[in-house]
């Protein structure tokens, strides 16, 4: 990457000099802490960090788990019990794991409801934008493979209903999710291709981080003004200012992470999923996890299977034109009294959503379900392409630190 | 603020009035980030260790009621082959004319079985060396030899020759009545 003919600055002193001069990776870590960060950010900022964290706990209970877990169809469940009665705190490390994605979740949705009210993928962070969409899907990808892996009731009735989205595909559909599975139904095949993703998909995700932190750097952090950093008077070195707020943020995130795993720790679960896998009997009420429910409810709401699974697919591909539908000039929803409303609504909408993914398809949630998905591409779709031309926004500040 | 709540009044703005507290909250901080790292690797690294399933097989039961005199039964403890071999009077003979002070292990062959249970010799099988399994009956000496690197045991299964230290190892075992032994 870089020019083997530029000069280089002379070696230093010390062993680490030393090393310096050979690979540069202590100017790389000081060019991590001196990252220049707008001095305004609130918490909401913290997200990203939480995030990484995250995913950092994800990996190492994950290998750890992994030492003494069986993707074999007849030894999948026992070795789940296994882990948690015989393996020293293996109950810590599997509830620590499970109740770990779903802080994941909520951790990236609220980065990702923070990015929609600053408007943080506007010019000129479209790609960072884009590199978390796709982490996003690495991650959904991931957690549903990892909840197929104990070989319970949900895992299996969930896998089945999952890889049957393929087998909609017209002509050509049966085939693909036939390769998918490995087989004509969820069984030892499915199992163990799972398994081996499960474990590869995180560390894609790590690299997607990498570059997400990339380009993050590149044109630096976003703020609660969405006003460009514009003098020195506008920004405070990432460490120690945000590394301790970080760490801040990370206290009260680990706070509630440990109440769920020592108090509720199968709160977030299905209590089918503690009946071994029986390709004979399917549960009578399959719910996905919590994270997947609002996307559950638009692929319901739709009456034709094939469209259904579009539509779920489309409720996050609308993601990638966001920067574009969006068509305000002004970045931060703080200025954008119209777009602030119906921000909320949005929210209230998915929650809402996510409550109809829970209930059984029958009466009124049908109905509501389909109101409700309707209204969530007539935001994307609608609603941000009309208000960003029509809205008279707020006096935007000439600068941050102008900013009250 | 008044100038007089402070205690040093000439330091200014950027400046660190009094750094041993800045040193202080450092090193506290720091020391606590230390030992909470130390408690969440703990669970890491025990998880590990042989879980409560593997330890659960320590101890195991034979039935040594159809051993002949001169044959060997091998038994599983521990996922290791433990060798329970019945000597003649010829062979418990030999084992105990053998010099013990010559011997680089030295060790009696009372010290190596159970009183009024001299003709039961009950070792691991495991080859003191490098963890391969001795083959009995073969060597010079009457007892195992080892196919891996060539050290040999006497039917006491004490090391006569070859590159293992010392003899093979007598697990903690005890007869319960005539024809059981309880192995670990």
């Amino acid at each position: 990457m870089s020019d083997p003919l530029a000069p280089k600055a002379p070696q230093e002193k010390g062993i680490i000099g030393w090393i310096n001069y050979r690979l540069p990776i202590f100017d790389f870590t000081k060019s991590l802490q001196d990252y220049l960060t707008p001095k305004n950010l609130n918490y909401f900022w913290s997200f990203g960090s939480i995030a990484g964290v995250c995913l950092m706990i994800q990996i190492i209970t994950g290998i750890v788990l992994a030492m003494h877990y069986t993707p074999q169809t007849g030894h999948a469940f026992e070795s789940v019990e296994h882990i948690m009665r015989d393996v020293n705190y293996g109950w810590l490390l599997r509830y620590t794991h499970a109740v770990g994605a779903s802080m994941f979740f909520v951790t990236v949705y609220i980065h990702i409801f923070r990015a929609f009210y600053y408007g943080s993928y506007k010019n000129p962070r479209e790609l960072l934008w884009f590199i978390g969409v796709i982490i996003l899907l690495a991650m959904m990808a991931a957690a549903f493979m990892g909840y197929v892996l104990p070989w319970g009731q949900m895992s299996l009735w969930g896998a089945t209903v999952i890889t049957s989205f393929f087998d909609k595909i017209p002509v050509i559909g049966t085939a693909i999710g036939t390769w998918l599975r490995g087989g004509f139904s969820v069984d030892n095949a499915t199992l163990n291709r799972f398994f081996a993703l499960h474990y590869l998909v995180p560390f894609i995700i790590l690299g997607l981080v990498v570059i997400h932190i990339w380009a993050l750097h590149h044109h630096g952090s976003s703020n609660p003004t969405g006003v460009e950093v514009k003098s020195k008077k506008d920004v405070i070195p990432f460490h120690p200012y945000y590394t301790i707020k970080d760490c801040f943020g990370f206290g009260v995130f680990f706070i509630i992470f440990a109440i769920f795993i020592f108090f509720i720790p199968n709160y977030l679960g299905h209590p089918d999923n503690y009946i071994p896998a029986d390709p004979m009997v399917t549960p009578p009420h399959i719910v996905p996890e919590w994270y997947f429910l609002p996307f559950y409810a638009i692929l319901r709401s739709i009456p034709n299977a094939f469209l259904g699974v579009v539509a779920m697919f489309s409720s996050i591909a609308v993601l990638f034109f966001l920067p574009w539908l969006d068509t305000s000039k002004v970045r931060s929803g703080r200025y954008r009294p119209v777009f602030k409303v119906f921000f909320w609504v949005f929210l209230v909408d998915v929650l809402f959503l996510g409550f109809i993914g829970e209930s059984p398809a029958e009466g009124w949630y049908v109905v509501g379900g389909r109101i409700a998905t309707l209204y969530y591409f007539f935001h994307f779709l609608v609603l941000l392409p009309v208000i960003g031309k029509l809205e008279t926004t707020r006096p935007v500040p000439a600068s941050l630190s102008e900013a009250k | 603020m008044a100038k007089d709540s402070t205690k040093n009044t000439s330091c200014g703005d950027g400046e660190v009035c009094d750094p041993s507290k800045r040193d202080f909250m450092v090193l506290a901080a720091n020391g606590l980030g230390v030992v909470g790292a130390c408690t969440v690797a703990w669970p890491l690294i025990d998880s590990m260790n042989p879980s409560q399933d593997v330890l659960a097989q320590s101890s195991v039961e034979v039935d040594i009621s159809s051993v002949q005199p001169g044959q060997q039964k091998k038994a599983m403890w521990r996922g290791k082959p433990i060798f329970v071999y019945r000597r003649t009077p010829q062979q418990i003979a030999d084992a105990n004319k053998v010099d013990v002070a010559s011997l680089r292990d030295p060790q009696t062959d009372k010290e190596r079985t159970k009183p009024n249970h001299e003709e039961w010799l009950v070792v691991v099988g495991v080859c003191t060396h490098l963890g391969c399994i001795p083959i009995v009956g073969e060597g010079e000496f009457g007892g195992w030899f080892c196919p891996c690197h060539g050290s040999q045991y006497d039917i006491a299964g004490r090391i006569r020759k070859g590159p293992a230290p010392q003899n093979l190892v007598v697990p903690p075992y005890e007869f319960i009545n005539d024809k059981t032994i309880r192995i670990g």
